[in-house]
């Protein structure tokens, strides 16, 4: 196998060992906006990084996590859903972003490679923070595990038993912030949130408890990533974009699987 | 239980507002153990915002609470759905913020009479059975205080009386108090020994029949609420006529009810 595919393999599977997991919590909380709000905001921290000089996941760091604050903050006056005050704050972030990248004028941002990214071009320095950030977000997220679960099923039931239920929601937002900024520049948008979603949905079918989805999860992503490359591979094609394919036949097989199972 | 009244939560002249809004007006209640209080008032009288405020949960603006120290609580919320996508059997959720041992899960599940549900899917469960299981899991927390916020919804008529005697039996049995949330005081009626009706302040308070005769109860739910009740309390003090009509009831039962409170 040629090395720069032993790289793209290594960071796909270390990408999906964690969004298996935390994607769970996404699809269980339905946060899918949440997540491509913050995969929106991300332009907006590749301009804040290439204008201050500073490395663009630093940028998409700063930029993800103050959405998140600033939502949290508006979340609490309650005058509007969630879901509303996303579309309003990524749209604007995102086209804040794109103004800033085209008034620089010696920054040329690559759209595709924004969205697609280009998984086959990870370094050894990128895999090093693909592991090494990936360990610290599944630790974060074992750490937040009980609580955020209990959260899930039931926030009145969970804060009545001491769960501190506003923290562990703040936490786990910054969590999936810190994924994005750490994933994006590498695998690009499309293939984070597809990453996030469609694995942990082709394993629900198959799952008894929460811990199975989750390992299941990862499990569906790393064949998904094995698959996707192979294919770019013997078809000559995007490999972030076979990678979302794949996933999403293995979902689409687990609700034909559903229906046939349903019958019987 | 012959021991002294141990009460379980004091509060008293508790204010709250939010926003705008006056959400609990010098409120207070007392409730010991082995009592079953009833909260009773109209949707957005506050009765939920209280009990998060009497479980800490929630700061009032001014007012007093005294708790037991390390009071255990066992907490039913008002609604509970679990989305598909989350598997979740009752095994799980038992042990969602608890460790209890499979024998001590079992237990409990008989206690409630669900013995059989252990391994089904949350979601699959009926209103009722829903109910239980989420008794036997607060009954897993050992409480010395059961919450239960409107737990007779989405239970089926039949069900809704056998919850309530589950209810009462487990105070009966492990003397613990009870905090019961309803709208519909005729079904809590046998079942309850004090009565708090809210409407963000405290309309009236006492034994169930005292409070079903006062007149601010009946300007909240009206005159067929109370006649509807009147007929439930006084069952054994009349007699019907061969039409099936009622006929006055001896003047001494009459007496005998309405002198306790």
């Amino acid at each position: 196998m040629e090395d720069f595919m032993l790289r793209g393999l290594m960071g796909g599977v270390g990408v999906a060992l964690v969004t298996g997991p935390v994607g769970c919590f996404i699809v269980w909380r339905k946060m899918a906006y949440f997540g491509n709000s913050m995969a929106h905001t991300a332009l907006l921290g590749v301009a804040i990084g290439f204008a201050f000089g500073i490395d663009l996941r630093l940028g998409i760091l700063i930029s993800c996590m103050s959405l998140t604050i600033i939502l949290v903050l508006l979340q609490s006056r309650k005058t509007l859903s969630t879901d509303t005050l996303l579309g309003i704050l990524a749209h604007m972030a995102l086209a804040v972003g794109f103004i800033a990248v085209s008034l620089m004028e010696t920054f040329r941002v690559d759209l595709m490679g924004y969205l697609f990214g280009d998984i086959l071009a990870i370094g050894t320095l990128d895999l090093w923070w693909i592991y090494l950030g990936g360990a610290a977000a599944l630790g974060v997220l074992a750490w937040l595990w009980r609580g955020l679960l209990a959260l899930t099923v039931n926030e009145e039931l969970a804060s009545a038993e001491g769960v501190p239920t506003f923290a562990v929601k703040l936490v786990f937002m910054l969590l999936i912030a810190f994924i994005i900024a750490v994933a994006m520049k590498l695998i690009g948008i499309l293939l984070i949130i597809s990453m996030l979603i469609i694995p942990p949905a082709a394993a629900r079918r198959f799952s008894k408890t929460p811990e199975q989805m989750a390992a299941l999860a990862a499990l569906a992503g790393i064949v998904s990533v094995g698959a996707g490359l192979w294919a770019s591979l013997e078809w000559n094609a995007p490999a972030g974009a076979c990678i979302v394919v794949a996933a999403s036949a293995l979902f689409l097989f687990s609700y034909a699987w559903e229906m046939i199972a349903g019958r019987g | 239980m012959n021991e002294a009244r141990r009460s379980l939560i004091t509060a008293a002249n508790l204010h709250l507002r939010i926003g705008e809004t006056t959400i609990l007006h010098d409120v207070g209640l007392d409730i010991s153990a082995g009592e079953i209080l009833t909260l009773i008032g109209p949707n957005g009288a506050g009765k939920t915002t209280l009990v998060r405020v009497l479980l800490g949960l929630l700061k009032p603006d001014s007012g007093e609470i005294r708790r037991k120290e390390g009071l255990s609580v066992g907490y039913l919320p008002q609604s509970f759905e679990v989305d598909h996508s989350l598997p979740l059997t009752v095994r799980r959720l038992l042990r969602l913020t608890q460790k209890p041992s499979p024998g001590e899960m079992e237990e409990s599940l008989e206690e409630v009479g669900a013995g059989d549900l252990l391994d089904h899917p949350v979601q699959s469960l009926s209103g009722g059975e829903r109910q239980r299981v989420l008794l036997a899991r607060a009954l897993l927390r050992d409480p010395e205080l059961l919450v239960l916020d409107e737990p007779i919804q989405n239970v089926d008529v039949n069900g809704q009386s056998e919850l309530y005697r589950l209810i009462a039996k487990i105070r009966d049995v492990r003397g613990c108090g009870v905090i019961l949330i309803s709208h519909d005081l005729h079904l809590v009626m046998a079942f309850t020994d004090q009565v708090v009706c809210l409407n963000r302040h405290i309309c009236c308070t006492g034994h169930p029949e005292a409070v079903s005769k006062n007149p601010e109860y009946l300007a909240l739910f009206g005159k067929h609420a109370a006649e509807s009740l009147a007929v439930y309390t006084h069952k054994h003090d009349h007699v019907h006529g061969p039409e099936g009509e009622i006929l006055p009831s001896e003047p001494e039962e009459a007496r005998h009810h309405h002198g306790g409170a």
